[in-house]
């Protein structure tokens, strides 16, 4: 693990709303094909932060860079490109409303990454069939359920080859039992070797599959390590408190 | 009551070549402020400090002074201080498109700010400038939900239409007038001009309701 290169590196991220801090001086980074987990309190940071490292929420304080590279976000060519190989799941889908499944995963092949018609459609479909979507490419987002919106929405970023996906709580919005074609996707990404930031509640699935968990709570991180450490043996008084809840809360496997 | 009729009846084809005035009056006027009003609700939500501004100062301006006013303002002031020679026809419908401009950017700016924050949020994502991402995902979205608030203002520019007779174009309401003062027949010839207004006016929003039912995402129920 040691010799993997870094993909993503974030630095002292900071963010403020006014006169409250929400993020503050997040550092945090990847290797290549490593699965990182946010987990605490809901309006403690993980959204904010994983917001803020594609800067659809401008941080006030921090850098970031990608393959060595630093993205400056005031440049703006530099800034849609980094953001093309940056996938990002937000919790309540986001799907374009007024495209098929199929219209939704082709549009930024063909206006961002200037593909032809064809080749577009062709790689669109592909990722809708990875998901297990193929015979629901012609639907629109108002006739899929949660979890086949989800995975429209995974097919989509999937088809732009991002280096790194971020995965906001992506099962957070689902019925318990759509959670689970969810989350089978995202477990077939990790084998094949993605690299990703998720925040969940889904403690379970955390725990078995992430390389580390981050406890971040108001804005701060407070504690990083290992899932095993940080389930049972956290250093810090309050991940250990959360921890024990949430297990309590959502149980140990999924 | 035949003379009356033999009256109507002969000035009908004059009424009707009036009628398509009317129509040409309002499809550019229509045309003119869904340009210019998509632009203004455009930047009205997504522009910096002065843009704003400036177009709550166009807003307040369009809405805020009469028809007729502005009718003359441009047609005998503003256009002829500037040396620029437009047709009665053309100021009317540049006067008629830029209020109706005004009004549209309103029903335009209410359907964008109704959408979920998350779509912009999502073509951003995907690596789309603010600018492919309003074309592409917002405007598709925002412009089928205004239909309805479009169809209202159709019909109220359809009526104003019948002012630009003050600068002497020949719309309609134009000639209904001349040959009543004519042949002194009022009351055949404004009940023919209404009932032609209450027809366009059934005929275009009957029309925009069947593009409201075609342009509908499909899944969303009513």
């Amino acid at each position: 693990m040691a010799h993997r290169k870094t993909i993503l590196r974030i630095e002292d991220m900071t963010k403020r709303y006014g006169s409250k801090t929400v993020l503050k001086n997040a550092s945090l980074s990847l290797k290549e094909g490593e699965l990182k987990i946010l987990i605490g309190p809901s309006g403690g940071g993980k959204s904010t932060l994983l917001q803020c490292v594609n800067f659809l929420v401008k941080p006030d304080k921090g850098r970031i860079w990608l393959d060595g590279e630093e993205i400056i976000h005031s440049r703006k060519k530099e800034l849609y490109a980094y953001r093309q190989k940056v996938g990002m799941i937000f919790q309540d889908f986001n799907l374009f409303d007024h495209l098929t499944a199929l219209q939704n995963v082709q549009i930024a092949l063909v206006k961002v990454k200037k593909k032809t018609k064809e080749q577009a459609r062709t790689r669109a479909i592909n990722e809708l069939e990875r998901v297990g979507l193929g015979d629901h490419i012609k639907k629109y987002p108002a006739q899929l359920s949660g979890g086949q919106k989800q995975r429209v929405s995974i097919a989509r970023a999937l088809a732009m080859d991002p280096k790194v996906m971020l995965l906001d709580e992506p099962t957070s919005a689902l019925d318990p039992e759509l959670i689970s074609e969810v989350l089978d996707v995202i477990i077939n990404l990790r084998l094949h070797g993605m690299t990703m930031i998720m925040s969940t509640h889904q403690i379970g699935f955390a725990s078995e599959l992430a390389d580390e968990l981050v406890f971040l709570e108001d804005g701060n991180i407070l504690e990083t390590g290992p899932p095993k450490k940080m389930l049972s043996d956290a250093d810090c008084e309050r991940t250990r408190e959360f921890c024990s809840k949430i297990t309590e809360l959502y149980g140990n496997s999924f | 009551m035949i003379e009356s009729l033999t009256v109507l009846y002969g000035a009908l084809p004059y009424l009707f070549r009036g009628t398509l005035v009317t129509i040409a009056l309002v499809a550019g006027a229509m045309g003119l402020g869904l340009v210019v009003g998509v632009n203004l609700a455009v930047g009205q939500v997504y522009g910096n400090r002065w843009l704003r501004k400036a177009i709550g100062i166009y807003i307040w301006f369009f809405r805020g002074v009469p028809l007729l006013v502005l009718l003359f303002l441009f047609y005998f002031g503003l256009f002829s201080l500037l040396g620029i020679n437009l047709s009665a026809f053309t100021v009317a419908i540049i006067v008629l498109g830029l209020i109706t401009a005004a009004y549209q950017s309103q029903i335009f700016r209410g359907a964008i700010l109704s959408l979920p924050e998350g779509q912009l949020k999502a073509a951003r994502a995907l690596g789309m400038s603010d600018r492919k991402a309003i074309v592409l995902i917002i405007l598709p979205q925002a412009l089928r939900l205004s239909i309805p608030g479009w169809s209202n203002e159709y019909s109220i520019v359809l009526k104003d239409s019948a002012v630009a007779y003050a600068l002497g174009v020949m719309e309609m309401m134009a000639r209904a007038h001349f040959v009543a003062s004519r042949t002194y027949e009022h009351l055949p010839l404004y009940f023919s001009a209404g009932l032609i207004f209450l027809i366009l006016t059934y005929l275009g929003t009957k029309g925009l309701r069947v593009l409201e039912e075609k342009v509908r995402i499909p899944g969303y129920s009513r």
